[in-house]
């Protein structure tokens, strides 16, 4: 008997789709209840407060700005790099799935200047409501974008090797990562708004 | 949902946000006495919001034998 998993390129005939992608975003449903809570529980904190700060007078508006133009410009050369590969450009493919991970990094290090703006002001997740569910909410999300390099990177590095034997099923690897990013991505548009404008 | 759907779904919600952005922006200039800071960031995010724009439909049309499934 076949110990290998089934359907991780063809279409499964009772859903429709590949098991790569329908177990993706089985996780990302569990993903958007895990995030839905936390912006549930933001609305309830705010709804209830007395005095809730306007975010740009605490935090860093041009800094998440940049970070958002990063994140946004990330996903675009991931959705590239899974084009690349569909249309059989491998140097294409690792060219852009490096861009996502070196633009990865630059997010990260605008996080930590961010966070280290903070601390250096003494403002920490117990000064206030609002910076606690602020360090939550982007602690949470910034976790997220270090799992999602640590795949992109291995995707882009020892796991690409799959591409000279099976090409099919390492462009839905690449798929799956991809549909993470957007996801996380996805986050980052709620939060900009919803903690550093409203 | 296809990583090509999904990244459509993110540019339209990207291009949303660069206008509110910019809008918000606009407010800011206008509440806090403006600076040319508020007003730069203004004039950038409604250009973003074009260039999102634009990006999408050439998207679109370099992937069109791509399943949106």
């Amino acid at each position: 008997m076949s110990e290998a998993i089934p359907y991780t390129v063809d279409i499964r005939p009772d859903t429709g789709l590949n098991n790569v992608k329908l177990g993706m975003w089985l996780f990302l449903a569990s993903e958007v209840m895990l995030f839905g809570a936390l912006f549930a529980g933001y609305i309830l904190l705010r709804v209830g407060s007395e005095d809730w700060p306007a975010g740009n007078s605490i935090l860093n508006v041009p800094l998440a700005t940049l970070n958002t133009i990063v994140l946004i410009t990330s996903s675009v050369t991931m959705v590239m790099s899974w084009a690349s590969l569909l249309r059989k450009s491998f140097d294409k493919y690792r060219l852009y799935m490096g861009a996502t991970v070196l633009l990865v990094v630059v997010f990260l290090v605008i996080k930590t200047i961010e966070y280290s703006a903070k601390f250096d002001h003494h403002l920490y997740p117990s000064t206030s409501t609002f910076l606690a569910i602020y360090f939550t909410l982007t602690a949470l999300h910034g976790l997220h974008v270090i799992g999602g390099m640590a795949v992109n990177a291995y995707l882009w590095g020892p796991g690409a090797k799959m591409w000279r034997s099976a090409p099919e099923q390492f462009t839905n690897r690449v798929e799956a990562a991809g549909l993470f990013w957007h996801f996380v991505d996805l986050v980052w548009i709620f939060l900009f708004p919803v903690l550093y404008l409203l | 949902m296809s990583l090509k759907a999904f990244h459509v779904v993110f540019i339209t919600l990207s291009t949303l946000l660069a206008v509110g952005f910019g809008f918000w922006s606009l407010h800011d200039h206008q509440m806090h006495g403006g600076g040319a800071g508020a007003m730069t960031l203004a004039v950038l995010s409604f250009a973003v919001a074009v260039g999102l724009v634009i990006y999408g439909i050439w998207f679109l049309k370099k992937l069109k034998e791509v399943s949106f499934k």
